[in-house]
């Protein structure tokens, strides 16, 4: 069976907030949904996840009790202890009684230690990953978490994204959005959204070999060539034509992808 | 280079709680610094010291060669995370107010906010905000500029946006510390100063940092069952497409781990991406 959205639109009232916007999360996969705030990442999730509806386009989703959401925010009670969350969970999911799996989710997240901990006693990381957590207590199908690693640090990050890929392993097709384009580089497909609308999809691979043109290293900004900061040198980019004296040509990487993806559209 | 801050053998205790503990730091004129560390690693606290905002408990920290006050404050700019604007005021107003509570006459732009100077601040998206508030941390043309966290909540094609603001302001000789969690970024700064434990852990520019740090990486058509039987192993590990990580552990322990399940995998040490790096950096400290 497969889940996802395809050429979807929604609005809300007159705004629009994602249009012609196609993902299809493949189980045993990530995919990972990037843009700004306000570029349409969490109305996107909130579509797969049923919370809303597309208002135009096609949505298929596993049924309710087969699927995972954490809403920005982790979703964790703060005066129910990390036991009785994953409890809780595990009730409102129907898989009470199942000792076992709260065990293997508790040595995962590294949170068995603060099992008799409130909610409201834990720090962010140890908050989204017991989320996260919760979530995926029923072995969903489809597991959608918004931005579960916004504000934590990189060592908190990489404990979520292991539960993330625990997801993945156990066969979950899972959508995760970021701000970050280099915590989408580990998922096997990337949809980057720009003011609603995709703006580059695919596997990371497939973004990287389709760049059109040329992407370039150049020491000082060129003139009358579309560019952008590398530290202290710029990339540019030329979609035809000699380089400029002093270019060296690089292999772009996911960064410079989406930055042409978007002067591409700018000027067609 | 002339140093602009600079902190030698910074220690700053809260009661029991040591959050900096013998911190060194260099800041030079049209440099960026990245400091990089966990949450609760001592990050905010360094830079509310190096700003006077916060003696140190023990330790030198000077500010354009003199100890920080009231009049060296004003040759800094700050944008906190919670960057610090009116939403209810328009972006010019918001830009005179900071100048203006900075001392000087009128604030300084550059191409930052061409074209919005009559929106309400309230009224722009995230990045286009972190654009004013950086406007308005440097409208006073200070010689000092401290950004925490500056990207956050921003895409990528803004957050490209905003790195060519700071390093227009470096180039202009403006010098630029910054705290980021992301690799993305610590690659736009000159250096880094990673920070664990309230200790400076790492120094140095990302390639040095990463240099000769590894993980052991796993190719294997079974990666289901491999993640399965390394986790039940007690390892750290991560995913990369269809990859695993593993994270301070040997390749021939990994080997055996999977062999002793009858997994066929490709097992090899591979560079650590910065977060990892990050993870064994963080826990060596």
């Amino acid at each position: 069976m497969s889940w996802g959205v395809w050429e979807i639109s929604a609005r809300y009232g007159d705004r629009p907030a994602l249009e012609g916007v196609t993902l299809e999360p493949r189980p045993g996969s990530i995919a990972a949904v990037v843009g700004a705030d306000g570029a349409g990442k969490t109305t996107l999730l909130r579509v797969l996840a049923g919370a809303r509806d597309a208002d135009a386009g096609e949505v298929r989703r596993p049924a309710p009790e087969r699927l995972g959401f954490v809403s920005q925010g982790s979703g964790v009670y703060e005066d129910l202890t990390v036991a009785e969350n994953l409890a809780f969970a595990a009730r409102a999911y129907g898989v009470e009684g199942h000792d076992d799996r709260a065990a293997e989710l508790l040595a995962t997240t590294g949170l068995a230690e603060a099992r008799e901990r409130l909610g409201s006693q834990l720090s962010g990381g140890m908050r989204q990953k017991l989320g996260v957590a919760m979530a995926m207590v029923h072995r969903p199908d489809l597991l959608v978490l918004d931005e579960p690693t916004t504000g934590l640090d990189p060592v908190s990050r990489v404990e979520l994204w292991t539960m993330v890929a625990a997801a993945a392993a156990e066969g979950a097709a899972v959508v995760v959005s970021t701000a970050y384009l280099e915590e989408a580089e580990r998922a096997t497909h990337v949809l980057v959204l720009d003011e609603g609308r995709p703006l580059v999809s695919g596997s990371p691979e497939e973004v990287l070999s389709s760049v059109p043109g040329v992407v370039l290293e150049v020491p000082t900004r060129p003139e009358d060539v579309p560019s952008w900061r590398r530290g202290r040198t710029w990339r540019a980019w030329i979609r035809e034509g000699d380089p400029p004296r002093g270019a060296l040509r690089v292999a772009p990487d996911i960064d410079d992808a989406v930055m042409v993806a978007a002067l591409s559209r700018a000027r067609p | 280079m002339t140093t602009l801050a600079l902190a030698r053998g910074v220690t700053r205790r809260f009661g029991e709680v040591v959050a900096v503990s013998d911190a060194r730091l260099d800041l030079g004129r049209g440099e960026v610094v990245g400091l990089v560390g966990a949450n609760g690693a001592g990050k905010t606290t360094l830079i509310r010291v190096l700003l006077g905002l916060l003696p140190p408990t023990s330790g030198e920290v000077r500010l354009f060669g003199e100890a920080p006050s009231r009049r060296t404050r004003r040759r800094v700019g700050y944008v906190p995370q919670g960057l610090g604007l009116y939403p209810d005021l328009t972006v010019d107003e918001n830009l005179r107010f900071a100048a203006a509570a900075y001392g000087a006459p009128a604030p300084v732009t550059h191409d930052e906010v061409a074209g919005v100077g009559d929106w309400l601040v309230g009224e722009l998206p995230l990045g286009l905000q972190r654009r004013v508030a950086f406007a308005a941390a440097v409208g006073h043309e200070p010689d000092l500029l401290v950004l925490d966290e500056p990207t956050s909540g921003v895409g990528p094609l803004g957050r490209a946006r905003l790195w060519d603001d700071i390093h227009g302001a470096a180039d202009r000789g403006v010098g630029v510390l910054v705290t980021t969690h992301y690799m993305s970024e610590a690659e736009q700064c000159d250096r880094l100063v990673v920070l664990a434990g309230g200790r400076v852990v790492a120094e140095g520019t990302l390639k040095e940092i990463l240099g000769g740090l590894t993980v052991v990486r796993v190719r294997t058509e079974r990666w289901e069952d491999a993640f399965g039987r390394l986790r039940d192993a007690g390892l750290r590990l991560g995913l990369v497409g269809r990859s695993l990580r593993v994270v301070e552990a040997r390749v021939e322990e990994v080997a055996g781990s999977l062999a002793g399940a009858g997994i066929e995998a490709e097992v090899a040490e591979a560079p650590a991406t910065f977060e990892e790096a990050f993870l064994m950096l963080s826990e060596g400290a």
